[in-house]
């Protein structure tokens, strides 16, 4: 079998000096759809951000290999243009740039080339309508005054343009209605399927993995990596709780 | 994580900082320093009427009594003594552009100057050091009765008595030290009449460019819009870097009559030698109204408040303006209304920018006084420190001599935000683009007010000043 799309060995990640995640490992193959859980705390977040390259993360220990390359040697630009994604639990506000033209560059930024206006133009408006999101967003500034909705659906926008080759999800479903939720997840089927796009969703909740086809599921407690399973595995957290878990975790220490 | 360390000094200025040889004798130049002797001269040079020789002594005098204001940033490095106030440049003022002399040709031409009022000015004057080498405006808009020349021929021309009227009388020489020094030795500037009920549909611009080493530009703007009258003026100047100080004490006096609209829009980038003392009042009468648009990026010290009375009921006046102070940099800028009739309103939208060490300060007055009742003034200001060695300061002030009256203000000040810059690179945007897009971001609401390729030129001036912040 060929090298996964990422590949993380032994990584370990602190925060302001603190260690927050131990020798933790993961494979996710090209196209597959992983789900991330855990208890509030256990560093799902840290996880996404020290894979994305946030310099606050501090990669202390380990290796993390991403599409053949050295992950860990690249800079979060460099990461994204080489097909990694994230989408923020709490997306940022930036006056002065629209949704639109930031789409755009970082489109250019992804592929190398310029982008057509005509044509980006018509396929923002296309991915807008699957996630029932107003076309006016798009020249509004990125974020500013969105509601909790509209800032993750401006995400998911982000990612059907950006056609990454993983995603990671964190928390996308957090704070969103039903019908939000199903819209969302609506949005993550339709990358999966045009891209072959492989995902890592933290999340608590099956709303969003209910149009996905899940492959397997991690549980991250205290900062490690203490189960996994198949799809059945988030309904039965749901049902259980992370009990189990936590007295492997403590276990382990 | 690889990381490009890169620190430049100061940033590439190579559009604004060409300049030819001026050890050129065709050159005319006073003196450096200040005597009657000098300030005589230039009035003989410029063929001054007898009151005008007479106003340039007095405030000479009033200049020599008067002491230093006591505020703001330094400016001991500012001698005097080795100022050159005029430097006449080798020609004569030109309607024609063919005429102008090649190498002052050339450096307009670098700045975009004839290419702009080909595509988009309704009229263009071109200031060389101490004279206008340039002026012309557009035949259809010479047609509807607007006026717009250079101050010297007016002196001369049917509007003498016009501008006997308003010339320095809402600035007067006893204002403060450089308003006194510049009535002794004023030279060039701008005079523009618009009729009453006339709009004029494209801007004005007039360009000031300071070439000599060592020396002073003094121009004066006067501008009378007429009752019902509509008029943008745009404004903007550059200087090539120099190790000598510089001094730039221009003044503008801008008259809004009843009913009337001018906005002022200015684009400063003088090098970083320069001492820029400028001075700027409007006077607006009833239903007027009055709009600042200011971007100051340049010179090593700042002092810049324009100045607005609101003089008729319902007069109004808008403030929108960014100040960026970059290394070696002390900007003092900032504004000041005086509401002194019924329902006046002023907006005031202020934004600074400072990194590697600049210093901004906004420094605001807000007066109403006791006939203003229901007048309304708010004042936003934001300030963005981009690193740790910088500083902004806000120091507004208000005055307010009625009840009837509703006064606001706020302030931010922030830092560029880590968590904004790392969301912007996970979409794939380098650190530096990342950066300078916030930075922009922030300015967005001044450039918004800009024409086109003003805002275009501001863009381009952020993206250089951003150039090698990442260290």
């Amino acid at each position: 079998m060929s090298d996964p799309l990422l590949k993380v060995r032994q990584l370990t990640v602190n925060v302001e000096d603190k260690e927050i995640l131990h020798q933790v490992d993961l494979d996710i193959a090209k196209g597959e759809t992983h789900v991330l859980m855990g208890p509030n705390g256990a560093g799902k977040s840290t996880l996404g951000y020290a894979l994305m390259g946030n310099p606050r993360y501090e990669v202390t220990g380990g290796s993390v290999a991403f599409d053949g390359a050295d992950l860990l040697d690249e800079s979060a630009d460099q990461r994204a243009r080489s097909g990694l994604f994230l989408s923020f639990q709490n997306p940022l506000e930036v006056p002065g740039i629209t949704l639109g033209n930031f789409i755009r560059n970082a489109v250019e930024q992804r592929t190398g080339e310029r982008v057509r206006l005509w044509n980006f133009r018509k396929q923002l408006e296309k991915e807008c309508e699957i996630l029932d999101m107003d076309p006016s967003y798009v020249d509004r500034d990125l974020n500013v005054g969105f509601s909790g909705g509209e800032k993750k659906k401006a995400e998911i926008l982000q990612l059907l343009m950006l056609k990454p080759k993983l995603a990671i999800l964190d928390e996308t479903d957090s704070g969103l209605d039903v019908d939000a939720v199903r819209t969302v997840s609506k949005g993550v089927e339709e990358y999966q399927k045009q891209q072959d796009g492989a995902l890592l969703i933290i999340t608590h909740n099956t709303g969003i993995l209910s149009s996905l086809k899940v492959d397997y599921t991690h549980v991250l407690v205290s900062g490690q990596i203490v189960g996994g399973g198949d799809a059945s595995l988030v309904d039965e957290i749901n049902r259980d709780g992370y009990e189990k878990y936590e007295a492997r975790a403590k276990a382990a220490e | 994580m690889s990381k490009e360390k890169t620190y430049v000094e100061d940033v590439d200025r190579s559009l604004y900082d060409f300049r030819y040889d001026e050890s050129d004798k065709d050159f005319y130049k006073v003196e450096s320093g200040l005597t009657p002797e000098i300030v005589e001269q230039i009035s003989e040079e410029k063929n001054d009427p007898d009151w005008m020789r007479e106003l340039r002594l007095k405030s000479l005098e009033i200049f020599n009594e008067k002491g230093m204001g006591q505020w703001g940033p330094p400016i001991d490095g500012l001698d005097m003594n080795n100022i050159v106030t005029y430097v006449r440049p080798k020609t004569k003022m030109s309607a024609n552009w063919e005429d102008v002399p090649k190498d002052i040709k050339d450096t307009f031409e670098r700045l975009g100057i004839p290419q702009a009022e080909r595509k988009s000015l309704a009229g263009v004057g071109a200031q060389y050091d101490s004279e206008l080498v340039y002026h012309n405006v557009r035949k259809e808009v010479a047609e509807q009765g607007v006026v717009y020349t250079d101050i010297e021929s007016a002196l001369h021309g049917p509007y003498a008595d016009l501008i006997k009227d308003h010339f320095m009388h809402l600035i007067t020489p006893h204002d403060h030290k450089f308003a006194a020094l510049h009535g002794a030795v004023w030279s060039g500037g701008s005079f523009v009449y618009v009729p009453k009920g006339v709009s004029v549909e494209i801007p004005l611009q007039s360009y000031f460019r300071l070439n000599a080493p060592g020396a002073g530009q003094f121009e004066h703007t006067l501008i009378i819009v007429d009752e019902g009258a509509d008029l943008h003026f745009i404004e903007g100047c550059s200087a090539p870097k120099y190790n000598v100080a510089n001094l730039h004490a221009g003044a503008v006096e801008l008259f809004v009559g009843k009913n009337a609209r001018l906005r002022y829009s200015t684009i400063e980038n003088w090098s970083k030698n320069m001492y820029n003392l400028n001075t700027k009042r409007a006077k607006i009468e009833e239903g007027g109204k009055m709009e600042w648009v200011s971007g100051s990026f340049g010179s090593h010290v700042s002092y810049l408040y324009p100045m607005t009375i609101l003089n008729g009921e319902g007069a109004q006046m808008e403030y929108t303006g960014i100040t960026f102070a970059g290394k070696g940099q002390n900007l003092d800028t900032g504004m000041k209304v005086v509401h002194n009739a019924p329902h006046t309103t002023s907006v005031v939208s202020a934004k600074s920018i400072s990194k590697d060490g600049g210093i901004s300060t906004y420094r605001s007055s807000v007066v109403v006084n006791n006939k203003a009742k229901g007048a309304k003034s708010s004042v936003s200001c934001a300030s963005l420190m981009l690193d740790d060695i910088s500083r902004s300061d806000t120091i507004p002030a208000m005055d307010v001599r009625t009840q009837d009256a509703d006064v606001g203000h706020e302030a931010k000040i922030g830092r560029i935000s880590d968590e904004a810059v790392f969301y912007l690179m996970s979409r794939g945007i380098s650190e530096e683009d990342a950066r300078a897009m916030i930075v922009s971001g922030f300015a967005d609401n001044v450039s918004k007010e800009l024409p086109l390729e003003y805002a275009v030129e501001m863009n381009n001036l952020i993206r250089l000043e951003m150039k090698g912040t990442i260290g």
